[in-house]
């Protein structure tokens, strides 16, 4: 069973990556000045490779032969060049992706270790007023745009993957404490208070192994909110990232890159939502 | 929670007058240069400071106002209507309808919020006229943000079709788009309203991260993204505390929107 769950999402994956892909390379074959060319302005070249620049161009015409040129490319490691900065897309992924990891991986381990925190301490405490102070800082954040967060921590010198954190904190801190709130009110919960276990166990014991399974899908989506965090996160504190590589190619309106990246972060997001619902299936047991 | 919903519905229809009447308020326009005065603090005929090229800072925040308030709900409207066309009709028709439909939503949701949003940016142009690139900046919105709640509303849409009073209706010969708009569509306004309703702060927030990366609205015309660019100017917090007051207005207008909406459902993501 499980190995069939594995499947599909392979399948899934594969699937939305050629569709994605398919797009990608619409959106790029449309764009205006796809037909343009500086190097048929180079006076140096003569008429025949003008010419021949002109052919190979008209070749690229029909959008499903222009798809599998670039699929076959793809293939062998060849994302195309970037059209601003001059350099193989592939060269600068290579480059920037380690930096981006580190930030997404650390940015959301610390808001994890936070969401954790606060929400089994406030489901093991059950004060009103320390859970309406988490929700009210929790609020509060979510109605900061993420922009200004990244700004706010380059004021403050604080690390940039503290503000990636604090980007998805507020949205996952939502969800996991109504999750547990909503655990702690089931009958065997109350069965469990009414025989005399302490709320430590009670916890530990028979609420969060109920809700590990949505905790790890909340988890495995939030994977998403951190990449795209990573854009004004890295854009505005100046770290060379597949964000900020993401933002200037937007800027600078250079498609070939653009839609590569955006290629990548679906194939992440997608692996990273299915690796959290492959693990739910564990927990719950369905592998049998 | 009450006291407070109304509290915040008051401040909603506070701050949406005061936009409405920026004309009265700031008559000399956003656009205006005191420029024997850029950059001067507030004063009592500035009284947010002017900007670095001497435009007051008070009518940018007003105009800056009105333009993100009056909009976000624009385009909400048409994620709504999306969420309607999209979720409703592919929930409706079932089959391989709902499968291809969801299969594109899929493929919208599996892309972070903000990376689709620049890849599309981008694919316009960006030296636009001021007024286009508003038009451009919440069209984008409108016509991005229906997906999350398409699923919903397609799962709606799909026990709708097999109740027993849609089967009832198409008994007595009902049939088609008439089904569909007398019996069906009537039945998924809650989802909605709560889709339209829970859109406006999130289309805020996202025009102002569009706004501070610079991909938002153009100057000269001002919107709570491009007023809150100024911030990256800034040294340290207290330097100039004026210039964020645009923040301040953006914080008590989502968080007045999140407390209007406590009880509605959650359709969007």
């Amino acid at each position: 069973m499980l190995g069939r769950k594995i499947a599909r999402h392979g399948i899934a994956i594969l699937a939305t990556a050629l569709i994605g892909g398919l797009l990608s390379a619409t959106l790029v074959r449309l764009a205006p000045g796809f037909d343009a060319d500086e190097a048929q302005l180079d006076p140096h070249l003569s008429s025949e490779s003008i010419q021949a620049l002109r052919q190979s161009r008209q070749e690229q015409h029909n959008i499903f032969h222009f798809y599998f040129q670039s699929l076959q490319r793809a293939l062998k490691g060849d994302l195309g060049r970037s059209l601003s900065l001059g350099q193989p897309v592939s060269e600068l992924l290579r480059q920037r992706v380690p930096l981006t990891l580190r930030l997404v991986a650390l940015g959301f381990f610390l808001s994890w270790a936070a969401v954790l925190a606060l929400a089994l301490s406030t489901a093991w405490l059950r004060v009103a007023a320390y859970d309406g102070l988490a929700t009210v800082m929790s609020g509060t954040l979510l109605c900061i745009p993420a922009a200004v967060l990244a700004l706010l921590s380059v004021l403050w010198n604080v690390p940039g993957a503290l503000a990636i954190g604090l980007i998805i904190f507020p949205r996952d801190y939502r969800y996991a404490r109504n999750l547990l709130s909503k655990a702690h009110a089931q009958p065997h919960v109350l069965a469990a208070r009414a025989k005399g276990l302490s709320e430590l166990r009670i916890l530990f014991w028979h609420v969060v192994p109920v809700v590990a399974p949505q905790l790890l899908a909340v988890a495995g989506v939030s994977v998403s909110l951190a990449v795209g965090a990573a854009i004004p996160v890295e854009a505005l504190c100046g770290f060379a990232g597949v964000g900020q590589l993401a933002w200037q190619a937007a800027l600078a309106r250079d498609l070939p890159l653009l839609v590569n990246i955006t290629v990548l972060v679906t194939l992440v997001t997608l692996l990273a939502n299915s690796g959290a619902d492959v693990l739910g299936s564990v927990l719950r047991g369905e592998h049998a | 929670m009450k006291i407070w919903r109304t509290i915040a519905c008051v401040v909603l229809l506070l701050m949406v007058g005061v936009s409405l009447s920026a004309n009265w308020l700031a008559p000399d326009g956003y656009a205006k240069q005191y420029r024997e005065a850029a950059g001067a603090p507030p004063s009592r005929q500035h009284w947010l400071g002017t900007d670095e090229i001497g435009r007051d800072r008070f009518a940018r925040v007003l105009y800056g106002t009105r333009i993100s308030l009056l909009l976000a709900p624009a385009a909400a409207l048409i994620s709504t209507l999306m969420t309607a066309f999209v979720g409703g009709l592919a929930g409706y028709l079932g089959g391989a309808w709902a499968r291809a439909a969801m299969a594109v939503t899929d493929l919208f949701l599996s892309l972070p919020w903000l990376f689709l949003l620049i890849t599309v940016r981008a694919l316009m142009p960006l030296n636009v006229s001021p007024l286009v690139s508003v038009l451009v900046t919440f069209l984008l919105l409108g016509l991005l943000g229906w997906t999350g709640a398409a699923r919903v509303l397609c799962a709606t849409a799909s026990s709708l079709r097999n109740s027993d009073f849609v089967r009832q209706a198409r008994a007595s010969g009902v049939r088609g788009p008439r089904l569909f708009w007398i019996h069906v569509l009537p039945n998924l306004k809650p989802v909605l309203y709560a889709q339209f309703w829970i859109s406006i702060p999130a289309f805020i927030l996202s025009e102002a991260n569009l706004g501070i990366l610079g991909l938002g609205v153009a100057e000269p015309l001002p919107s709570w993204g491009s007023l809150l660019k100024e911030l990256e100017g800034l040294v340290s917090v207290g330097e100039e505390p004026w210039k964020f007051v645009p923040l301040v207005l953006l914080v008590v207008v989502v968080t007045s929107f999140q407390l209007v909406l406590s009880n509605s459902d959650e359709v969007a993501a």
